[in-house]
Formats: structure tokens, sequence, C-alpha cells
């Protein structure tokens, strides 16, 4: 048997002893094409049906553009919020040692396992007038069920551990010894965590940041319950998609879902990249 | 001089990389404070309003028909998405950590979309392809077959919803093991299938197992895109989550909170064993350190 000719060029795969590529391959293409390529192929055709004027009539409906703003704008403050706190959350977890550390580290993922649902309406019990949280927040004056701020109270709780587990690795690869030289040349701790650990940490910090607030625009299970969801008032854009389906205004409820999908992905993007800056600057994403 | 420095204690040596004991305790304090307030109160209330009228209300809940096919049709979706995104995630694994071809990267990207996708979208896509006005829908319809609005439906927006949990999991474990064992192993006259079940598979099971149980914890979860296809008919297309909003919206507190509290409880045994999996075997679920 002739050995093949070897040729330079390049091809699709490069050649390896190990069987399995092409079942293994096809089948996944398959299944992506089948579960997530071809509906997500049937909105972008829905869309471009609606063409980009008849998006933009449905996203400046009063009714329409409220939710969008309601659902990004509370979600940004959310997100900035779980960013604040996951990154205090992330540090205590990672550098210091107090009794019931692993317990505490547990109950950070409560979130990712916990049901929207059973999430929403705990916390709608909560923060309701006669609830156990809600009645002291309405003697100040508060009022978070059925508000804005019953919103921002969900989604800080749903966005929360993706802005932990992004930064926590991070701090737990951070050298020791870069802090022990900024501390022997002079500077104080402040200084030390300010000019020398905070600035790494700086990408994953957005990292978490943008992923807590993807998870807030597109929440629907836990936030729907404590929202009270009154048109113009608390009423967020994935509820209304579900509004309209129910209306059976399918154009309606794709042209937001487009304006959703597109927020989404732009988020990606700004992910990637964070991390391509990420892995030029420091070195590692 | 020198012997003062000698005998300086050493543990202050180490007091340059943290804080002060008061800054420390205080931000212990706030982090403590502040998730025992967001999540584990939340928690809490489900069991507190699902024995709010004792024992018997509680177990009154789960005698009801409804509820049972609840249980039931939840069980059920789970025991074929599961197994589903299972095989797909290893056969994804596969393809991608075991060879190299070009468009990997995109490849990669895809499997995770369902991740950034609302899952009120990921409910939506599956009315347009299979709903009575959908791109199938009249092909459907004359073959009267029901997907929309029925069990299929709702199986298929959980297996879209849950689709990248194994793979993304599994691809860089995978990469990061390489494919000497493997070549070993064909070397020594395996078959693939062989090299697979005795190197592969030991390899990435404590994984596998991580990624399976957090894959059937959102599978049982998930709200959003089932309440989209489900059309919420009591018996027929009412998973635990969807029963769960049904005696909610009925002022049914104490049936929907217990209802609740079973999903709660899911969560905790999810929350446990995926815990003792990261403490035991951290090395053997994920590439490089920990986490997601």
């Amino acid at each position: 048997m002739a050995e093949p000719p070897l040729r330079p060029r390049r091809r699709f795969r490069q050649p390896s002893v190990i069987p399995g590529f092409g079942i293994t391959f096809g089948y996944t293409l398959t299944c992506l094409g089948i579960i997530v390529l071809l509906p997500l192929a049937a909105l972008v055709a829905r869309a471009s049906g609606l063409g980009l004027a008849g998006i933009w009539q449905v996203a400046t409906d009063p009714r329409v553009a409220s939710a969008l703003r309601v659902s990004f704008g509370v979600s940004l403050l959310a997100a900035l919020t779980a960013s604040v706190f996951g990154f205090l959350i992330a540090w205590v977890l990672t550098r210091y040692r107090f009794p019931g550390r692993k317990l505490v580290d547990a109950v950070v993922d409560l979130p990712f396992a916990l049901p929207t649902a059973v999430a929403g309406i705990a916390l709608a019990s909560l923060y309701a007038p006669n609830g156990l949280v809600g009645e002291q927040l309405a003697k100040l004056g508060i009022e978070a069920a059925y508000t804005p701020v019953g919103i921002y109270i969900a989604m800080v709780f749903i966005g929360l551990p993706f802005a932990v587990r992004t930064v926590q690795p991070l701090i737990e690869e951070i050298d020791k010894e870069i802090e022990e030289a900024s501390a022997t040349l002079g500077a104080d701790r402040w200084h030390t965590l300010i000019k020398v650990v905070v600035p790494p940490l700086i990408p994953a910090v957005l990292t978490g940041f943008a992923l807590a607030f993807a998870r807030g625009v597109g929440e629907y299970g836990s936030i729907i319950f404590i929202a009270g969801n009154l048109p113009y008032v608390s009423e967020i854009a994935p509820l209304l998609i579900v509004i309209k389906l129910s209306e059976f205004d399918y154009g309606g409820a794709c042209a937001i879902a487009t304006i959703m999908l597109g927020i989404s992905f732009v988020t990606l993007l700004a992910i990637n990249l964070i991390q391509a800056w990420s892995r030029r600057r420091f070195g590692y994403v | 001089m020198s012997s003062a420095l000698a005998t300086r204690p050493p543990a202050r040596a180490g007091s340059v990389v943290t804080e002060g004991l008061a800054v420390r305790a205080l931000l212990i304090g706030i982090a403590v404070v502040f998730l025992a307030l967001f999540l584990v109160l939340p928690l809490v209330t489900v069991f507190i309003q699902a024995f709010a009228k004792g024992w018997s209300a509680y177990l009154a809940a789960f005698t009801e028909a409804d509820a049972r096919s609840a249980i039931r049709l939840t069980l059920l979706t789970a025991a074929i998405a599961v197994p589903f995104n299972l095989v797909f995630g290893i056969m994804a694994s596969w393809a991608v950590a075991k060879f190299e071809f070009r468009g990997k990267n995109l490849l990669v990207t895809l499997i995770d979309l369902p991740f950034s996708v609302s899952p009120v979208v990921s409910g939506l896509i599956y009315v347009l392809v299979f709903g009575a006005q959908g791109l199938l829908g009249p092909w459907l319809l004359a073959h009267d077959i029901q997907i929309i609005f029925a069990v299929p439906g709702i199986v298929l927006a959980t297996i879209f919803v849950t689709f990248p949990f194994v793979a993304r999991q599994l691809i860089p474990l995978m990469q990061e093991q390489g494919t000497a064992e493997e070549e070993a192993a064909l070397t020594l006259g395996a078959s693939g299938w062989h090299a697979f079940r005795t190197v592969t598979l030991p390899n990435i099971r404590w994984g596998l197992l991580y990624s399976v149980l957090l894959c059937n914890a959102r599978a049982m979860g998930e709200f959003g895109a089932v309440s989209v296809v489900s059309g919420h008919i009591r018996g027929l297309t009412n998973t635990l989550p969807l029963h769960v909003e049904i005696l909610y919206n009925e002022y049914n507190f104490v049936a929907s909170f217990a209802v609740a509290s079973l999903l709660a409880g899911l969560a905790l045994v999810t929350l446990l064993v995926k815990s003792l999996l990261e403490w035991r075997f951290s090395a053997e679920i994920a590439a490089g350190a920990r986490g997601h």
C-alpha cells in the first residue's frame, strides 16, 4: 500500500489515532442544530419578517419601552450591588479562615440550585407589606413588594453567585509574594490592595458584572411574584413577552425577544472582549 | 540587634499580606449578614410557610391528584432531559477535547448559547417552531401531533435550558487530561469504545456526576421556559414549579409552599452533594482549580 502523499494544505481536522470523530462530531452538530439553532433561527426569521422598522415600532410602544427600561435599569443596579458584595464575599471566603466558612461558601450557590419559582414566592412573602422583612421596611417608608425595589431584590438574589464565582478563583491564585514585595517596598495595606491586588481582578469583576446583568435582564420566575407586574411601574420585559404570547401577538413577542437577545449578545461580546484584553494585559482570563 | 530580629514572632511576617483583625471581623460580618438576609432567609421562609398550619395541612398538599401528576410529569421530564444531555455532553466533549479541528471555538460558543438566552425566550422559540402559527405548525396539525401545550414541548424546552450543563463541565476537564492515555490504550489494542469505557470514563466520572447533578436540579426546577410552552393544563401539562405558581395565585399559600419545599429540599440535597464532591474531588471535577 502506498503512503498517502504529504500535503501541506490546511485541513479541517488534524490527523489523530483516536477514533470516533465522525460519529461524535456529527451527533453534536445534529443535536445542536435541532435543539438550539433551528428554534433560534425561527425567531430570527420572524424578527426579520418584522424588519427593523417593525421592531422599532414595538420597542417604542410606551408599555414595552417602560418594561425594557425597568428590566435593563434595575438589572444594572442589581448587578452593581451583586458585584460589590460579591467581591467582598469572594475575598472573605478565600482570604480569611473562620468557623463555618465552608458552609457559607456552599450557601453562595443557593440561587443556582433553588428553582426560580420557589425563590419567587419566598421573596414575595418575605417582602410583602405584612411579611417578615416587608413590615420592617414599611416602617422605614420603603415599599418593596409590587415596586421596582422588589425586582431589584430578586435580581440581586439571582445575580450574586455569578459575581462571587467569577472573582473567587482569581483571588485564590494571587501570588502572596507580590503583596509581600509591595509591603516590603513601604506600601501600607490599603495601598497594596488598591495598587497591586485589585487591578488584575478588574476583568473578572467586569465579567461577573456582565453575567449578573444578563441574568437579571432575562430573569422571570423569581421576579414576577414579588414585582406585582403593574404596567408602566413594575412590569418586566420577559413578562411582557408572555403577555403578548397569550394574546397571540407573536410579532410583538418576537420583537421584544429579539431586542433582549440582541442585548445579551452584546453582553456576551463584551465579556469576550474583556477576557481577550485580560489575556493580553495580565496573561490569564 | 540580630537576636531581636530573630525573636520577632513569625506570625507578624504574615500580617503584611492580610488586614487587621477588626477589619477582617467587619468584612466577615458584612458577608455573612448579607448572605443570611438575601439567600438563606428566603430558603427558610419556604419551610416556615409550608408548615404554618401544621403537618396535616402540609401533607394534604401532596394527596391532591394534581400535585401527584405534577410530581410525575417533573420526574418524567427530568428522566428524558438529563440522559439526553448526558449523552450529548459526552459526545460533544469527546469531539471537542480529543480532536483538533477548525471552528472549534465557534462550536463551543454555540453549545453555551442557551445559557445566555432568557428562559421566556427559550420557550418562545419552541412556540415559533412547533406552535399552531409556527414553522412546522400546519404540518404537525395535519398529522395530529401536538408538541406545544403538551408534554413533548415541556421536555424540549427543558432540554434546551439544560443543554450546555454536561458539555461545558466535561470539555475543559477532558481537554486538560489530553489524549495520551487513550492513545496508549489504542496502541495496546483496545477498541475505541473499550478505551473510552476503561480509560476516559473513570477519569471523568466525578465531573460527570457533578454536572448531571446540576443539570437535574435545573431540569426539575425550570419555570420560565416550561411556563411558556406548557399551557398550564392542570393534571396534564403542569410541572412542580408551575403547580407552585398556580397554587400561589389561588392564595393557597400553605399548599404552594409545601410543594415548593419539595423543590427546595431537592436544591438542598443538590448543594450538599455538590459541596461534598467539590471538597473531595475538586481536581477530578474541574480543570485547573474549582468553580463553574
